[in-house]
């Protein structure tokens, strides 16, 4: 089948869509507007099927116009690059994304701003998909950017909430802080390599490229700035959590299962580029490090549902880098796609509690739901398991594979790592019990509202659990005598070979693994499910207090930049602007207002005045004429 | 006969002064009358009879009669003219003077080109008159018909009773 | 009747152009300086007479018959013009109750 056909099938629905919704959304029906916004990331999704099904060879290239061109260097293409990879990120965004529209169409059904809402989702999934198929840097950074406003409607979505539109513009700016580094890599990139297609830099790569060139150095932190940025890593993560204020479906979809990990997919597109320089890998697995553990430990102590799940997502997301990091690239890709399938469950499951007990968030103010919300129950339970990494959930593998892989690179990293999945462990149990399990802690009459939710929610779980518990097996461990099929698959585009690990390690890792999984679910449940009076942290240590607050992170930024920013701005703003600026205005308009009043008085409106200046000027005109 | 130019002449400068400066306006309407009579006299010296007629007709007779009407039917006869400032009047009074000297002194030396070619006392006659104006001039005549219709219509509409809406009964 | 027409012969056409700009300034001047509108209405009508003196003059003194003819259209258009600035004026007398152009200072935006 034709690639070039293929593309267009996969790329342009979610545009259509999102230009009917958008544009009629409000002069049709309902059931209308679901049904576009559902069909949009569908066909989508058979286009990747097809994709995978009949394209031949290892990648397509489909240029399909000239978009400009950098005088004296490089032509940058309206072009697009199917390989393995993109067919990967495209079942990830395109499954996952649909899954999610199905599921929003009965979450968001009763706010008016529906169609509003479903439009946004279009707009993003076509974003994202331009981001994916993009076949060079400019186009991937058109739907980077595109994401990112995407993220920043959808977060701000309720604007009439102050809060929530501040937390809009957090997530928005803290990503252009990220994205400067990224388009200062694009022209650092067009200066070195003189072009942009990542076929042209991967050749350019392969002839000339040296490694530790400090200029592939600097374009690869540019490149990871934007990353950071856009993957949450620290130091840029903040936004994440508070871009919990938007609906939960965007939640699922943009900062769990697709945008936040399109800094990842950046740098497994890239990696050719990364390989050239350890020394920013080295930066990128310990930011990864370090994130990693801060998220888990974060999320220790946070009582808001949503909130315990995106720091979850930064701390996989640390995962992920770190997996980056030590050049196990494929590994990256594959917990981004398993982290995809439960992470989008674990919010959608969580999106389903809210909604069931209208709008509460709190954990502390849950509990003992298991007997109402059956299905939202089996499918958290199944989410959690694949998180905190259970076998054979989907997490345990992935999660045992990019463990495997950092140890056999660097002790450290792994035990940081190691430390960060206990805790994760520790917060989902949590997390589960004190919602599903042990009494009802807010009041009976809130407890006999409390309902499952419709079948256009359910179903997506059901689906998305199914891909949790089974989405592993793409990626079957050496010891078990399967096949790694992502891995024979992927390799065609990211050339890597594969890591080695002894296998008395493997199976000590397994054992711990389970081990210390059923002792964290053993305590937390004790702590959290049988006991009649449960304790939420309420800050009472030094330490508990510090990790309630987040570290003081967002209180340190402000601090560091942003108080100084404020203060040069309104420095700026007292003395240029109102002292230079207005008094030279005022200038002119002093000398208009001044000349106008005194004009004005020409336009007395009395009749004998007009008669009189009528008599004067053909006065001055008739001299003019005789005395010229 | 040249006498009877300059006393024409200066009687009808003094009636135009009469005219602007007596205070009572029926006084300068009767002085206008008598300008408008003189201006007659001068058409006949200058061989336009049938001007020198239509002049008294429409002037004399129908225009004025207007004005003295409207003064009449508004109660005018007294006096309204006060003086505010001398500013305003040294200002006309001065402008319009020198304009006139202006005039004046570009009109003294002029010379018309041809002086020979007087028409004779038949020119201003109503035969040749009608002759020029509806061989020449008939689009002209024809639109100036057009003119007094909308003037008609324009007054009619000027002078019609504002109609007033009655006021709708608010008890229904 | 013959010995009108000597009369243009003798009266150069200075004068006759003199004259109608001393009577059209005088005109010109009572428009300036009187308050009542219907004097200033008035002097407008001494300046289109002194108009078409001088167009009279021209014309006889040339031999040609046009310029009496518009003179015949000045005097149409300034009837219907009397006509209907008078009704103005009565309609501003209505509303105002003066004839005062001091007092009329409407005309403004």
């Amino acid at each position: 089948m034709d690639a070039t056909l293929i593309l267009h099938l996969i790329l342009w629905p979610p545009l259509i869509g999102f230009l009917i919704n958008g544009l009629f959304g409000n002069s049709i029906p309902k059931w209308a507007v679901s049904i576009i916004a559902c069909l949009g990331p569908l066909t989508s999704f058979t286009g990747t099927v097809l994709a995978y099904k009949f394209l031949s060879g290892p990648a397509h290239d489909i240029p399909l116009y000239t978009w400009f061109i950098v005088e004296g260097s490089a032509k940058i293409n309206f072009g697009f690059y199917i390989d393995h990879l993109a067919i990967i990120m495209l079942f990830v965004v395109t499954g996952v994304g649909s899954l999610i529209h199905a599921y929003s169409t009965g979450y968001m059904h009763d706010d008016k701003g529906y169609s509003r809402f479903m439009a946004y989702m279009n707009l993003f999934l076509f974003s994202m998909l331009l981001l994916v198929l993009g076949s060079n840097l400019v186009v991937l950074f058109a739907g980077w950017e595109g994401v990112g406003l995407c993220s920043f409607l959808l977060i701000g979505f309720w604007f009439e909430n102050k809060e929530y539109n501040k937390a809009a513009a957090k997530a928005f700016i803290m990503n252009r802080i990220g994205d400067l580094g990224f388009l200062v890599a694009i022209f650092l990139i067009i200066n070195k390599f003189g072009g942009i297609e990542f076929t042209s830099i991967h050749e350019t790569l392969m002839e000339e490229g040296q490694l530790n060139d400090p200029q592939i150095a600097l374009i690869c932190l540019m490149l990871f700035l934007g990353v950071c940025g856009k993957s949450a890593q620290i130091p840029l993560f903040t936004w994440l959590p508070d871009a919990m204020a938007g609906p939960t479906p965007v939640s699922a979809l943009i900062h769990a299962a697709t945008m936040v990990t399109a800094g990842i997919y950046l740098i497994a597109r890239m990696y050719f580029l990364f390989d050239y320089s350890p020394l920013s890998l080295n930066v990128i697995a310990i930011t990864g490090c370090i994130t990693a553990l801060i998220a888990a430990t974060i999320a220790l102590k946070q009582n808001d549902i949503k909130k315990i799940l995106a720091y979850s997502t930064v701390s996989q997301l640390g995962y992920m880098a770190v997996a980056l990091g030590v050049g196990s690239y494929i590994s990256a890709v594959f917990h981004l796609m398993t982290h995809a399938f439960f992470k989008a469950l674990l919010f959608l499951g969580a999106g389903s509690v809210i909604h069931g007990l209208h709008g509460e968030q709190d954990i502390s103010k849950m509990g003992g739901l298991k007997s109402k919300m059956k299905w939202t129950y089996a499918v958290m339970l199944i989410g959690t398991l694949a998180i905190v990494g259970c076998p054979p959930f989907a997490g345990f593998f992935s999660k045992d594979e990019i463990l495997a892989s950092v140890y056999s690179k660097n002790f450290w990293y792994f035990l940081v790592l190691a430390f960060a999945s206990v805790f994760t462990a520790w917060y989902m149990f949590r997390l589960l019990f004190a919602t599903f399990h042990g009494q009802f802690r807010g009041s009976e009459v809130k407890f006999e509202k409390v309902h499952e939710s419709s079948y256009s929610m359910v179903i997506p779980l059901i689906v998305l659990a199914l891909f949790s518990m089974f989405g592993g097996f793409a990626g079957l461990p050496e010891l078990t005598g399967g096949e790694h099929n992502l891995y024979k698959f992927l390799v065609q585009t990211i050339a890597q070979t594969r890591f080695k690990v002894s296998h008395l390690f493997e199976y000590s890792l397994w054992g711990i693994t389970i081990v210390a999984l059923i002792s964290i679910a053993y305590l937390t449940y004790r702590k959290y499910a049988t006991s009649s009076k449960v304790v939420f942290e309420s800050g009472n240590s030094l330490v508990s207090k510090i990790i309630l607050n987040k570290f003081y992170l967002d209180e340190l930024y402000l601090i560091l930049f942003v108080n100084p920013l404020k203060k040069t701005g309104s420095w700026i703003i007292n003395q240029f602007e109102y002292g230079v600026i207005d008094r030279l205005i005022r200038i002119p308009d002093t000398l208009i207002e001044s000349s106008s009043i005194a004009l004005k008085n020409l336009q007395s409106g009395k009749l004998s005045w007009y008669l009189l200046s009528t008599a004067v000027s053909i006065l001055l005109i008739v001299l003019v004429f005789i005395y010229r | 006969m040249q006498n009877l130019f300059y006393i024409l002449s200066g009687l009808t400068i003094f009636a135009a002064i009469m005219v602007i400066i007596s205070k009572h306006p029926i006084r300068s309407i009767l002085f206008l009358v008598f300008t408008f009579f003189l201006i007659s006299a001068h058409y006949v010296l200058l061989n336009a009879q049938f001007l020198a007629l239509v002049n008294v007709v429409v002037y004399a007779g129908a225009i004025m009669v207007l004005f003295l009407f409207v003064v009449m039917f508004l109660n005018l006869n007294q006096d309204i003219e006060r003086f505010k400032s001398w500013i305003p009047l040294s200002a006309a009074a001065i402008s319009g003077a020198c304009l006139f000297l202006v005039f004046f002194s570009a009109f003294r030396t002029s010379v018309l080109a041809s002086h020979e070619n007087t028409g004779g006392y038949q020119q201003g006659l109503v035969e040749n008159l009608g002759e020029v104006l509806y061989r020449d001039y008939l689009f002209p005549m024809e639109i100036c018909s057009i003119l007094f219709l909308v003037a008609m219509i324009g007054v009619v509409l000027l002078g019609r009773k504002e109609r007033v809406e009655p006021i709708k009964n608010l008890v229904p | 009747m013959n010995t009108i027409p000597e009369l243009i012969r003798t009266v150069p056409l200075q004068h006759y152009l003199v004259l109608s700009t001393c009577l059209f300034f005088i005109g010109m001047i009572g428009v300036l300086v009187r308050r009542n509108i219907i004097i200033v209405f008035m002097c407008i009508e001494i300046m289109l007479n002194a108009v078409n003196l001088l167009m009279v003059s021209v014309s006889a003194y040339r031999g040609e018959a046009s310029g009496q003819i518009m003179v015949l259209f000045i005097m149409a258009v300034a009837a219907a013009e009397v006509s209907v600035g008078l009704a103005i004026i009565v309609m501003m007398y209505k509303n105002l109750k003066t004839t005062n152009i001091d007092l009329f200072n409407q005309l403004k935006g």
